[in-house]
């Protein structure tokens, strides 16, 4: 009898303890737009990078939430003294999801591809500086510039600058194979993509066993599969207004992060009137940052005054030159003889930053006598009318690439600022690499830009996650695209 | 017979290729470049280019349009821009899910519908008259998409019996397919239902008042007896003619119920490809919707003359 009895409490124990060491290992993650493929390194779309980054594709280097760029499936480098040679030692054992070995050949094999003559990388710009690629053992690699480039250890870490294998790069669109936590399962187009624990990791396993993400345009779709408890995690919540009931509610976590989206009034520098400075500062000074935040953002966003993200090491606080005054502007405008204001055009695609901001910004710049007119585009007509046809006065839109300082330096930008000194001084930060110097270099760039009045400089996009509440090791920040799950538990 | 069968088909080739030409030259004409946005804003213009003629963007526009239309005729779709799959397999994954829809709607429109219509008339300017005619006016007047959030908030949110909507896939259980597809159904059919009973109702009203009712009441049938008899089935052909127009509407119809419970449908697939400019999906998706209705109005105008002797002569 005592035997049963302790046969029973052990038993009893076991089970308890099983209950107590359950864990939910499944996932379900919503986000609002469906990749279109799966290749990160031939597509600009977010949506890619947010599936497959870190989760299935891993590159040399990569961020970690917070920015900082940390070794990734190279262990190691070291930096040749003219800042010319990078070699860099790969992680020992690491193999594809396909079981082929991931070794130096591949990383030559990537990267040679993603500068090719005929590559579709959508930013292909970020190799121009590498001239070669050799193998110097299956797990050395050395990588030579043509010149310096301090940022180069930063742009390996890129979504778009993932090592993938030439075997199995034919279908990455639909059936990606990369190194990995987690194995790409199945993709039903329209519904939904699975991911599922790779075993033969090299690194630390994920803790989930599967995953999957759902993808959730209508923000009041959204509201409801979170409610219903249909999804866990909704990454870049597309309801803002909802916000404070998930926040008042027990059952989900609220993270509000930060993005690398500089969120500008652009303005084109080529055109009549906005060639002339004055009427570009009467611009900025007919800005209120805050009522934008407040209105169209429900108050998520921090203000900027330059073209550069504030929880960057290097911001520079320069909100104060453009400060909102009204008056300014007005004596401004009539400085550059518009005493009665003129007529323009705001394009504006389609996200709520630019659709609900573009009507506050409209009536705020209506009370300084300009007339800005409204005209809606979707992102295909924006890209073509107003980016690349140049044709608009006004646009919104938010930057979300990170460290994107450099494009004021190519006078063909769609906003078309063509100042010499701010080339130059791009070129000297490029082959700078003394952290310190460059820093201080970034500062100068920053000045000249909200000096010159370039664009109204309105703030720095946040995301919201909204998640169930338990769940840990999310990323509370977007520095680039990613829902990395690598890290997350849900005890 | 044979000639007005044979003067049919030519006008069915002749509808199909105006089509054809007109989708083309209609979904071309859109701003947009498929190969910039999928590239982004830092792609640089030989990036484009490249796609561009990865994708086959980079020759004339006669030259595409024959190579679609021959593709098309020999049951080739052409692939995905943007999804680089074969649009063929796209179309059936989505028309396994928008085509049970479809009719889930439309048996609920009827069931509805039909003892609705039937009653008001049976009832008319009594009390359940009204009331039915007041419900369908409201049915009318209420967008689907706004009784779909109802429907969600009190079915999904509240009470969770089904969830707030995607679709698990025929292959987790017929079961598993239909209460992921019931809430958008019912929110698809109400409105046409509310259609479908008043026109019920006032065609069994004109048949109330033909001379055939006159006689069968004459002869000793009741009001009922007559009704159901006689004015119902006769009352059917031009409930019929609502019930074949609905369909193709709930078909290609259901885009913004699709969008607010993120079913991957045929109506999400051409919304996406719209905003991607994919602009072959667009193309080969609307065709199909077109030759799906051109072919339907082809076998009524079959059917018509094999009923009515008059309509072969007449060409």
């Amino acid at each position: 009898m005592k035997r049963l009895t302790a046969l029973l409490l052990a038993g009893s124990t076991a089970l308890f303890s099983t209950t107590a060491l359950a864990q939910n290992t499944h996932v379900r993650v919503a986000m609002q737009l469906e990749p279109p493929n799966l290749d990160p390194t031939a597509g600009a779309a977010q949506a890619i990078d947010s599936v497959v980054y870190s989760n299935i594709y891993e590159g040399l280097t990569r961020f970690m939430s917070d920015g900082s760029v940390v070794p990734g499936l190279a262990e190691s480098w070291e930096i040749s003294a003219d800042g010319l040679t990078y070699t860099f030692r790969l992680h020992d054992g690491v193999t594809f999801h396909d079981g082929t070995t991931m070794d130096a050949e591949d990383v030559k094999f990537s990267l040679d591809r993603a500068r090719a003559e005929d590559s579709a990388n959508a930013q292909k710009a970020l190799f121009t500086s590498i001239a070669d690629v050799t193998v110097i053992d299956p797990l050395t690699v050395q990588i030579t510039l043509s010149a310096p480039n301090g940022s180069l250890l930063f742009n390996l870490a890129w979504g778009d600058a993932v090592i993938v294998a030439p075997e199995s790069i034919g279908q990455a669109a639909t059936h990606p194979i990369g190194t990995g936590a987690f194995t790409f399962q199945t993709w039903v187009q329209g519904d939904r993509i699975e991911i599922a624990r790779n075993p033969n990791y090299w690194g630390t396993p994920a803790t989930l066993e599967t995953a999957t993400f759902r993808f959730i345009s209508d923000p009041t779709a959204a509201f409801a599969a979170m409610m219903a408890e249909d999804v866990d995690v909704f990454v870049g919540f597309p309801a803002p207004e909802n916000v404070p009931q998930f926040e008042a509610d027990p059952r989900f976590q609220v993270l509000i992060g930060n993005t690398e989206g500089e969120t500008i009034l652009a303005m084109n520098n080529a055109q009549a009137p906005f060639d002339n400075p004055l009427v570009r500062q009467a611009v900025a000074h007919a800005i209120n940052r805050q009522e934008i935040i407040d209105g169209a953002m429900f108050g998520m966003g921090t203000p900027i005054g330059t073209h550069f993200a504030p929880h960057n090491p290097d911001y520079v606080d320069l909100t104060g030159i453009s400060a909102y005054d009204p008056d300014r502007s007005r004596a401004l405008l009539a400085e550059a003889g518009f005493p009665d204001g003129f007529t323009t055009t705001l394009k504006l695609p389609p996200p709520s930053y630019a659709r609900r901001g573009g009507e506050i910004i409209a009536a705020q710049l209506r009370a300084v006598g300009i007339t800005a007119e409204i005209e809606n585009q979707e992102w295909a007509q924006w890209l073509e009318n107003t980016f690349r046809g140049h044709d608009f006065g006004l646009t919104i839109v938010s930057h979300t690439e990170p460290m994107d300082i450099g494009i004021y330096a190519n006078p063909e930008y769609y906003f078309q600022y063509n100042n010499p000194d701010f080339q130059a001084l791009m070129t000297t930060l490029t082959s700078t690499t003394d952290p310190a110097a460059r820093s201080a270099l970034l500062a100068q760039a920053q000045t000249i830009i909200a000096e010159d009045y370039v664009n109204a400089y309105l703030f720095e996009l946040a995301v919201p996650t909204i998640a169930r509440a338990g769940i840990t090791g999310l990323w509370l920040n977007q520095p680039t695209a990613a829902i990395d799950l690598t890290a997350v538990t849900w005890p | 017979m044979i000639r007005y069968t044979i003067g049919r088909a030519i006008s069915l080739c002749l509808s199909l290729i105006v089509a054809s030409l007109v989708i083309f030259a209609v979904v071309e004409v859109v701003p947009g470049d498929p190969a910039a946005y999928m590239l982004g804003v830092n792609a640089r213009p030989d990036t484009v280019a490249a796609l561009r003629a990865e994708l086959g963007l980079d020759v004339s526009l006669p030259q595409r349009y024959l190579a679609w239309t021959l593709g098309m005729v020999q049951g080739d779709f052409g692939t995905s821009y943007t999804y680089r799959t074969p649009i063929a397999q796209m179309i059936a994954d989505r028309v396994a899910v928008s085509l049970p829809l479809a009719l889930l709607a439309l048996t609920l429109t009827i069931v509805i519908a039909f003892p609705a219509g039937i009653y008001a008339a049976s009832r008319r300017g009594r009390l359940g008259d009204i009331g039915v005619m007041g419900a369908t006016q409201l049915g009318i007047a209420v967008p689907n998409f706004w009784f779909a959030m109802i429907l969600v908030l009190i079915f999904a949110i509240k009470l969770r019996w089904v969830s707030a909507g995607g679709f698990p896939g025929w292959d987790h259980g017929l079961l598993a397919g239909l209460k992921a597809l019931i809430l958008p159904a019912v929110a698809l059919a109400l409105p046409q239902a509310a259609i479908l009973a008043r026109v019920m109702r006032s065609s069994l009203l004109d048949m109330l008042g033909e001379d055939f009712i006159r006689t069968a009441r004459a002869k000793g049938l009741s009001r009922r007896q007559a009704l159901w008899r006689h004015a119902v089935r006769n009352a059917l052909i031009p409930v019929l003619t609502i019930i074949g127009l609905q369909f193709s509407f709930l078909l290609a119809g259901g885009i913004v119920i699709e969008q607010v419970f993120f079913l991957p449908g045929l109506g999400r697939l051409i919304f996406q490809a719209i905003s991607a400019r994919d602009l072959i999906v667009v193309e080969s998706v609307v065709m199909l919707l077109v030759a799906l209705v051109i072919l339907v109005n082809f076998t009524v105008d079959l059917a018509y003359a094999a009923v009515d002797p008059r309509l072969r002569t007449r060409s």
